[in-house]
């Protein structure tokens, strides 16, 4: 099958005025792929997104989405393109889920004429994908953590985008709710063939939902393909400094990282500055 | 298996790009701005009645009405008096209530007024040298002071915009900021001026007064210049509804939505300060009405711009001229500042539907 172009990073720099960045990204993301983007704590995910949404511009190289550099695109058009499912929404006021959901539909809307019949079928559309109907005219505040994060998911989806970016989007959630946001975008990704790349924490949850990992330490890319070849003892060793085991999951063919209890040791950090570590 | 849910269909009144758009809201609105209106132009030393008005306006644009049953006194009274004040009054309340939309909306403060980014401080100042140095010259009808007031309130916003700006760019924080300094800086320049100019003591009562607020239309002309202003940038503002709605997902948020941040940026706060100069020219510095009217609304009708805009210009309009006509008619002759009632019934209705929200109240 012919790869039909995505969001293309060549040689993409980026640094921050404090000296943290990207460097060296080379990435190419095709239309229909299921990405999910690992590592540390500062490593540069979310700056990483930041840079695929045009927030950052690379200080070098070139960022292109299907076919067209991210510079020559005006923020509207590029907002129709792209949508960005961020952690989570501070609201300064009180708003329903429904009218979270209708700000997704701001690079449609005409300064002075108010939303058409495609807005209104467009903000029903994605809060029946995100099974919110229901709660639709609750306020966002009072709603669990479960459905806030679906009510982002589908704000971004009232955007009709071709490419959907998450931050973390399980982060916070308990078990069951992060097996259904993440089933919930699979299912965007399989049936509607929407693009999907998001910053993930769980190595195993990672390997569950999506096809290609890229692995990020230190602004640069160490590790970019399927499950099984990313996850791999000596990487994720040198990348998050954890001895970890890499099994099979019991029922299907990917692989499963079990945690070894070195890094169960106790830790101590004196009045002194130094530190030490018990092993009990 | 779930049965797929039923999406319900497109309501017919959306068809034609109207959605959202709630006829009653300003149904009410208006009707609320036309009884103001009415009243203002009553009201006064010599009562005018409802009847008498009508024919007078519609003879004054050359429809026959029959006999004249009124005295000349009271055409001039209604023509050059009372009608130029309560538009002027109309005007002033509609500008400073859609300035206090914009900015509360683009800084996402709750305590942002028009004065916030500089323009009271700019206008006082001027309007205080003016007052001092030549109170008495007048160009089109605009005395020196409304002229430099205007000026004044304009070139502070400019420079609280530049001093505000990082890095190429402007964030809510430093403009607010920058605009607590220069209104402080400005304010107290305009004290030093008070003391070190000659003969000052005279003139103590006249820039008092203009601190407090009054609308003052000496000429009708004065109405034909900041009429067009104030009414185009309504309109304008209107327009930047979509982005202020984006605004509340936060800067980077409304940029992911297609909002040119930083165009939006200027304009608003170009907007706002025209607006805000427009009225401060004709009416001195009226306090609290652009910071309450839109919270006011915003309780009644929840925080969508696109009502907010329209439904806070038309509500300022009408509160103000009901404030003013209470302001020279509660101690008549003598008349009080106006900022004092926009403050004394804006202040209890506001904190009564804060308090009736309670937990609900719309700001976090």
């Amino acid at each position: 099958m012919a790869m039909r172009p995505g969001i293309h990073l060549q040689a993409v720099h980026f640094t921050y005025p404090s000296g943290f960045g990207l460097a060296r990204i080379e990435l190419f993301i095709e239309r229909g792929e299921r990405v999910a983007i690992l590592g540390p704590n500062g490593s540069g995910k979310t700056t990483l997104l930041k840079v695929m949404l045009g927030l950052l511009h690379p200080r070098e190289g070139e960022v292109s989405f299907e076919g067209n550099p991210l510079e020559r695109m005006g923020r509207a058009e590029l907002a129709r393109a792209i949508a960005m499912v961020p952690q989570e929404l501070l609201l300064p006021y009180a708003l329903t889920a429904r009218e979270v959901v209708r700000l997704g539909r701001t690079p449609y809307l005409h300064r002075y004429r108010g939303p058409t019949c495609e807005d209104h079928e467009a903000v029903q559309a994605a809060m029946a994908a995100t099974d919110l109907l229901s709660s639709a005219d609750r306020p966002y505040s009072e709603l669990s953590g479960g459905e806030r994060q679906r009510v982002i998911l589908a704000m971004a989806l009232a955007q009709k985008p071709r490419l959907l970016l998450l931050d973390e989007p399980t982060r916070s959630l308990d078990l069951s709710h992060q097996l259904r946001i993440l089933s919930l975008i699979r299912g965007l990704n399989v049936k509607h063939g929407l693009t999907v790349i998001s910053s993930m924490h769980d190595l195993n949850l990672s390997s569950l939902y999506f096809d290609r990992l890229v692995l990020l330490s230190s602004g640069r890319i160490v590790a970019d393909g399927p499950p099984d070849e990313v996850i791999q003892p000596d990487i994720i060793q040198e990348v998050f400094g954890v001895s970890v085991l890499v099994g099979q999951h019991p029922t299907r063919s990917i692989p499963w990282v079990t945690l070894l209890p070195d890094k169960l040791d106790l830790f101590f950090a004196r009045e002194d500055g130094s530190a030490e570590t018990i092993n009990p | 298996m779930h049965p797929a849910p039923q999406i319900p269909p497109c309501p017919p009144f959306i068809k034609g790009g109207w959605g959202d758009f709630a006829p009653r809201i300003y149904v009410a609105l208006s009707a609320l701005l036309l009884l103001a209106l009415l009243i203002g132009v009553m009201q006064g030393a010599v009562a005018l009645s409802p009847l008498t008005i009508l024919k007078i306006l519609l003879r004054s644009v050359g429809i026959p009405v029959g006999p004249v049953t009124w005295q000349a006194a009271d055409e001039t009274i209604l023509l050059e008096l009372r009608l130029p004040r309560v538009l002027g009054g109309a005007l002033v309340g509609a500008a400073l209530a859609t300035a206090g939309v914009l900015f509360q909306g683009l800084l996402r403060n709750p305590l942002a007024d028009p004065y916030i980014i500089g323009t009271s401080a700019g206008a006082g100042f001027a309007a205080t040298v003016a007052i001092l140095v030549l109170p008495t010259a007048s160009v089109l009808g605009f005395g020196s002071v409304a002229l430099s007031a205007f000026v004044g309130g304009l070139l502070a916003v400019q420079l609280v915009y530049r001093l505000a700006r990082v890095d190429g760019r402007n964030s809510p924080a430093t403009l607010l900021l920058a605009g607590v300094v220069v209104n402080a800086v400005l304010g107290y320049l305009g004290s030093l001026s008070i003391l070190l100019f000659e003969g000052s003591e005279f003139r103590l009562r006249h820039i008092f007064t203009w601190l407090m607020g009054g609308i003052a239309v000496n000429d009708p002309r004065q109405l034909l210049a900041t009429g067009p202003i104030i009414i185009v940038g309504i309109v304008v503002a209107y327009g930047c509804a979509v982005p202020l709605n984006a605004l509340t997902v936060g800067e980077e948020g409304a940029q992911v939505l297609g909002v040119d941040l930083k165009r939006e940026f200027r304009r608003i706060i170009a907007l706002g300060a025209l607006l805000t100069g427009a009225a401060v020219s004709i009416s001195g510095l009226i306090g609290f009405l652009g910071l309450a009217v839109p919270h006011i609304l915003r309780l009644l009708i929840g925080p969508d711009h696109r009502r907010l805009l329209p439904a806070s210009a038309l509500a300022g309009a009408a509160i103000l001229v009901l404030a003013d006509t209470a302001a020279r008619s509660i101690l008549a002759p003598t008349e009080l500042p106006v900022g004092i009632f926009t403050a004394l019934l804006g202040g209890p209705l506001f904190l009564f539907l804060l308090r009736r929200n309670g937990r609900e109240s719309v700001w976090r």
